[in-house]
């Protein structure tokens, strides 16, 4: 599915299949559906997942336990999680502030260590790293995208998404084409060149949604990413993790107490005091939203 | 095993673990860029930082050009004093009260000197640990895209390094002029008179202590930084 707005009357249709002509104003579409098909096949290769294995699961935790020590208090934040995250999906992990989604982002992204349990990606257990393949496996298997944001404040909006190209190793010349493609393709093609404090915030988020694919992760973890954004903004940041989930299949996994996610996501991880309360299908969604709409 | 074991389960074309290696990698070229970049880019920061740095080293250099430029004068007066006389200066009169005066002078210069290197241990500590702690954020977000521990050290090895050489540069050199200045005013001989040679090594000294001590400053914290979790280094607020 997809919005093809014509450029003419600026009418939008959704849909599945070719337009050549706009059902408006009979003007020639062909071109938007070239460029639309050109974006689709590189939204495609940014973030193929070249994995050998194809495990059903891309990340499986098994009880999960994380206590934080405040002084002389320990504060659990996640009492035995038990999570499988299938590959190629887009997951939600949802719930109020406190309730240990954060923590859970953290562990899945090897961010942390739990205390208890253990979390596998690819069926290779995460405890068993050392601090070189963690550092691999940030760099060249997962993205990350922050609430806010966390660019380097130093560095141009290309230079923040090439710096996991120089720990990766990628030759000056092939950083900077692949650095400047992805920047166009979450439309900031012409923002190169500027600082994070010279773009607003929704900007400064596609900036780190380019960063979070610049190594061709298998994975995007994302921690509200929508939280210091406004309505639009924020709809917007949703339907490109969407339209990559979509195209290049790669595996989303948002921290979130967003309700837009949910319209999105294919499952919604509902999290209270440490453990999962719930888990909700897109297909049960749907089906609830249809049986109310029929009522 | 779980090296090789890891990049088999992961990537298909990475199965030899060598090569792998060579993957995450930062070279001293790129870390001096985004040094060098740092720099620039916050100059008001590095400035500030640099300052500590200048003051502390200009106070030490000025006490150092002060007793060269002191034991050069008395060096010239007791020679002259000897030719005057025609004997040893300890046996003219009133040479036991001079003697008491010079190692009064001594004492008091040490004094000076020890507080200078105090000071200027403080400040460039300071100013460096300052910036380093408020960029715990940035480390944490460098080390969620690949970075090693020792990219992190790398960097701040690199800035550190050359903040507290230009630093203490710029320091030896104003600490030296204006003192210099003050004793050609009172004394315009002053010049020929002094050791240069001692003056020389004092500022070579001045130069290591404020690399080494702004190095001792900013090293040990980033390095606890990029020891850090990521998650802990994100969540510190400044």
């Amino acid at each position: 599915m997809a919005k093809i707005r014509c450029p003419e009357c600026g009418h939008v249709e959704e849909t599945t299949g070719l337009l050549t002509v706009c059902p408006n104003c009979k003007a020639d579409l062909r071109g938007v559906m070239e460029e639309l098909g050109h974006r689709r096949e590189r939204l495609r290769e940014v973030a193929r997942d070249d994995s050998v294995t194809t495990h059903e699961f891309i990340v499986r935790t098994k009880d999960l336990h994380k206590v934080y020590q405040m002084g002389e208090v320990e504060v659990p934040a996640l009492k035995g999680v038990d999570l499988n995250i299938r590959r190629g999906e887009y997951l939600s992990i949802m719930g109020p502030s406190g309730s240990g989604k954060s923590t859970l982002f953290n562990m899945v992204g090897g961010l942390d260590k739990p205390t208890k349990g253990t979390c596998f990606i690819e069926e290779v257990d995460m405890a068993q790293l050392d601090a070189f393949e963690l550092a691999w496996l940030r760099c060249r298997k997962i993205g990350y995208i922050f609430q806010t944001f966390n660019l380097i404040p130093v560095m141009t909006a290309i230079e923040n998404v090439t710096l996991p190209m120089i720990f990766a190793g990628m030759s000056s010349d092939e950083m900077m084409e692949r650095g400047a493609m992805l920047l166009d393709l979450v439309g900031l093609g012409d923002r190169l060149h500027h600082k994070p404090y010279e773009l607003s915030g929704g900007q400064q988020q596609r900036v780190a949604v380019a960063r979070s694919l610049a190594n061709n992760p298998a994975i995007i973890l994302a921690d509200e990413p929508t939280g210091n954004l406004d309505l639009q903004t924020g709809k917007e940041i949703i339907d490109l993790l969407k339209e990559l989930n979509e195209e290049s299949g790669v595996t989303i996994i948002s921290a979130t107490h967003d309700l837009k996610m949910i319209d999105v996501s294919d499952r919604v991880v509902h999290i209270r005091d440490g453990q999962v309360e719930r888990i909700e299908n897109r297909a049960d969604l749907d089906l609830e939203v249809g049986s109310m709409g029929a009522e | 095993m779980i090296k090789s074991e890891l990049a088999k389960t992961i990537y298909k074309s990475e199965t030899d673990w060598g090569q792998v290696q060579k993957q995450i990698t930062l070279s001293w070229a790129d870390a001096a860029r985004i040094s060098y970049r740092n720099v620039i880019m916050r100059l008001g920061r590095a400035l500030i930082t640099g300052a500590g740095i200048v003051l502390g080293i200009a106070f030490l250099v000025s006490v150092w050009t002060a007793k060269v430029a002191q034991e050069g004068i008395q060096a010239y007066e007791a020679q002259s004093a000897t030719a005057v006389t025609g004997e040893a200066a300890e046996l003219a009169p009133g040479a036991e009260e001079a003697e008491l005066e010079r190692r009064a002078q001594e004492a008091r210069q040490t004094w000076l000197v020890v507080m200078s290197l105090l000071v200027s241990a403080v400040g460039i500590t300071n100013s460096m640990l300052m910036s380093v702690t408020e960029r715990f954020r940035e480390i944490g977000t460098m080390k969620c895209l690949g970075a090693l521990d020792n990219f992190i050290v790398k960097m701040f090895l690199i800035e550190s390094a050359v903040l507290g050489m230009l630093g203490s540069l710029i320091g030896a050199l104003l600490g030296h002029g204006v003192m210099l200045l003050v004793f050609v005013v009172k004394n315009s001989s002053v010049v020929a008179l002094m050791d240069w040679g001692q003056m020389l090594s004092y500022i070579g000294f001045a130069l290591i202590i404020g690399t080494v001590l702004s190095l001792m400053a900013a090293i040990p914290p980033a390095m606890r930084a990029a020891r850090m979790p990521p998650a802990a280094a994100l969540a510190t607020e400044v």
